[in-house]
């Protein structure tokens, strides 16, 4: 088992397709060409001793090179954040070598000098004159053997490196992609950055499907909208934050529709999605198949779907309880059980909040140096919270340790959330907890009003009041600009929880 | 799990994605398939009621479902193990997430 099986087949199926473009320059790769590219970097690794291979870069031809080449090669395929310091990376890197290291032009100077690493340009390892020797041995079919390994963004303490091995990638892929399932026509559009866990997975399943995947760099909403016009692209991931500034750009056109006639299914993850822009982005893509996927690193990507006809059965929907799934995360893949528990790990009923646990074949749970988190069943615990409705739907309600603990009260900061999103004046908002005297933690809110309107404080703890107990009503109200995301969508709860807590100390 | 297999009497290559503890002998057209490593081509003719023949990216599995292969290269033969046919797995069709 070895995730280069996939694109031997995808080869061996049609070679001549076109599988990626690196859509900042035109350059591409047919399945056939990025086959024996990686067979020449296999050769190329191996001969440098290196036990790892570390991709520091923005998506380009390189990265799918990458990651098949270390696959034959045998060594694990490390993306780093490119958005780190030198600092930084220079930690991560002595935690991986002997690497071989793949990176811009920029930081090759002041990396190429660190111990027991070699460091090569993108532009020298894309290049076919350097590599010219070419693997005659078979890649590992260990299916234990380690493909990724995948430094988490923990927001304490050192980062975290997720280990995948091949037998949870290929699980993944075989378990949710049809083979060969796409037509020549199908064009992805991949934007999410190499280091994600989504970025591996768009690979992967476009390989195995057959669909050409467009790279995006960098992403802006107006780079996004002209290349998926120019390479009438067909389908699409993009987290919240990149859904909501391409609604906006597309609005500002004033535009009856998108004018992306070619886009068919849309997907979205990796954060939380508000209403008003899944319901905007609906009209604005009236014929499009919507897809909400949840998923970790730990998982493999995605465990669980919203699917196409769930979306818009709930948009058309009248009643509020029908309506509010359109922000669930749907139901588990076929292989994927999830289950809510609470604090003594005992399931709790439909509908009540606690930790999400997971387990299937492709979940790994692994982390380097530790070994596996999941207990003797197999079950991960996500740290996410999150409830399940009767129906089996899957809510997420934040981060298990963002819960406000308020009087010995528990308190779910995406309860508030959600009832202060349906304020007609709010755009945003982010409920944490913050210290206090009187109750070891108070409630605090930031809020984000939309444009034009404007919000009166008190008005918000008044609606607040109406809707839930009066323990969940924001002690404190702050009116912010905008809230602090990371570049893939996650929102910054830790910086908005220093921020109201120094002004209520 | 993982090992991959090939035929012996036409082009059909698979990977076991699932397998039973117990000793399998698996086929292919209806002769013993061999590690993917080994340098045997293809000879023989695959056998009459063996010859349906396997498709690049289907999964098969057994009757028990204990046993589950990939078929990643197609060839003329059917796989069997043990003596039974093997049965074409269905995949759900899901939304495509990434």
């Amino acid at each position: 088992m070895n995730v280069m099986m996939l694109l031997e087949m995808a080869s061996a199926a049609f070679p001549e397709r076109p599988a990626f473009t690196d859509g900042s320059n035109g350059a591409s790769f047919t399945y056939q060409q990025l086959f024996d590219a990686a067979r020449q970097r296999a050769e190329s690794i191996r001969g440098s001793g290196a036990q790892r291979l570390v991709k520091l870069d923005v998506s380009n031809l390189g990265t799918p090179l990458s990651l098949f080449a270390s696959a034959w090669a045998g060594v694990p395929y490390v993306p780093l954040n490119y958005r780190l310091t030198d600092a930084e990376i220079q930690a991560l890197l002595t935690r991986v070598t002997p690497a071989y290291l793949v990176t811009d032009d920029a930081r090759l100077g002041s990396l190429g000098a660190v111990a027991d690493v070699q460091a090569v340009s993108t532009g020298s390892f894309l290049e076919d004159s350097n590599h010219p020797g070419a693997t005659d041995a078979a890649w590992a079919m260990d299916p234990e053997e380690v493909a990724v390994l995948l430094f988490t963004s923990g927001t304490t303490g050192e980062p975290k490196a997720a280990v995948l091995r091949h037998k949870h990638l290929v699980s993944y892929i075989l378990g949710s992609v049809e083979f060969a399932g796409a037509s020549e026509e199908d064009v992805a559009l991949v934007c999410v950055p190499p280091y994600h866990i989504a970025g591996i997975a768009a690979i992967m399943s476009s390989v195995y499907s057959g669909r050409h995947v467009v790279q995006l760099p960098n992403f802006t909403a107006e780079a996004w909208i002209e290349l998926a016009r120019k390479h009438k692209v067909s389908t699409a991931f993009v987290v919240p934050t990149m859904l909501a500034r391409i609604v906006e750009t597309l609005e500002a056109e004033g535009a009856e529709d998108s004018g992306l006639p070619h886009l068919a299914s849309f997907s979205y993850g990796g954060g939380k999605m508000p209403l008003s822009v899944i319901e905007k982005a609906m009209t604005l893509f009236p014929n499009t198949d919507f897809s909400n996927a949840y998923g970790l690193t730990e998982t493999s990507s995605t465990i669980c779907v919203l699917g196409p006809e769930e979306h818009r059965k709930a948009a058309a929907a009248s009643s509020e309880a029908e309506r509010r799934r359109l922000v669930s995360v749907g139901q588990p893949l076929p292989g994927v059980e999830i289950e809510i528990r609470d604090e003594d790990g005992q399931q709790v009923p439909a509908g009540e909040r606690g930790e999400i646990y997971v387990r299937g074949e492709q979940v790994s749970g692994e982390y380097e140096g530790r070994g596996s988190v999941t207990d003797g069943e197999g079950w991960f615990p996500t740290r996410d919270a999150g409830s399940m409705d009767a129906d089996g739907y899957l809510f997420l309600e934040g981060r298990a340790d963002d819960v406000i603990v308020r009087g010995g009260e528990n308190l779910s900061p995406g309860e508030i959330e959600d009832v202060v999103l349906t304020h007609p004046a709010v755009a945003d908002v982010a409920v944490v907890g913050v210290p206090s005297e009187q109750w070891g933690e108070a409630v605090a809110a930031a809020v984000v009003a939309k444009a034009g309107a404007t919000i009166d404080i008190a008005d918000i703890q008044e609606f607040v009041k109406e809707r839930l107990r009066s323990s969940r009503v924001p002690e404190l109200v702050q009116i912010w600009p905008e809230l602090p995301y990371n570049e893939t969508g996650k929102l910054l709860r830790r910086v908005v929880r220093t921020e109201l807590a120094a002004a209520v100390s | 799990m993982g090992a991959r297999l090939k035929s012996t009497v036409c082009e059909g290559e698979i990977m076991v994605v699932m397998a039973p503890d117990a000793e399998l002998a698996m086929t292919c057209g209806g002769a013993a398939m061999v590690d993917a490593g080994e340098a045997v081509s293809p000879s023989g003719d695959v056998h009459p009621d063996h010859a349906v023949g396997v498709a690049m990216g289907k999964r098969y599995i057994d009757e028990a479902e204990t046993l589950e292969v990939l078929c990643v290269k197609s060839g003329d033969g059917s796989l069997a193990a043990n003596g039974s046919l093997l049965l074409q797995k269905d995949t759900k069709k899901l939304p495509k997430t990434d």
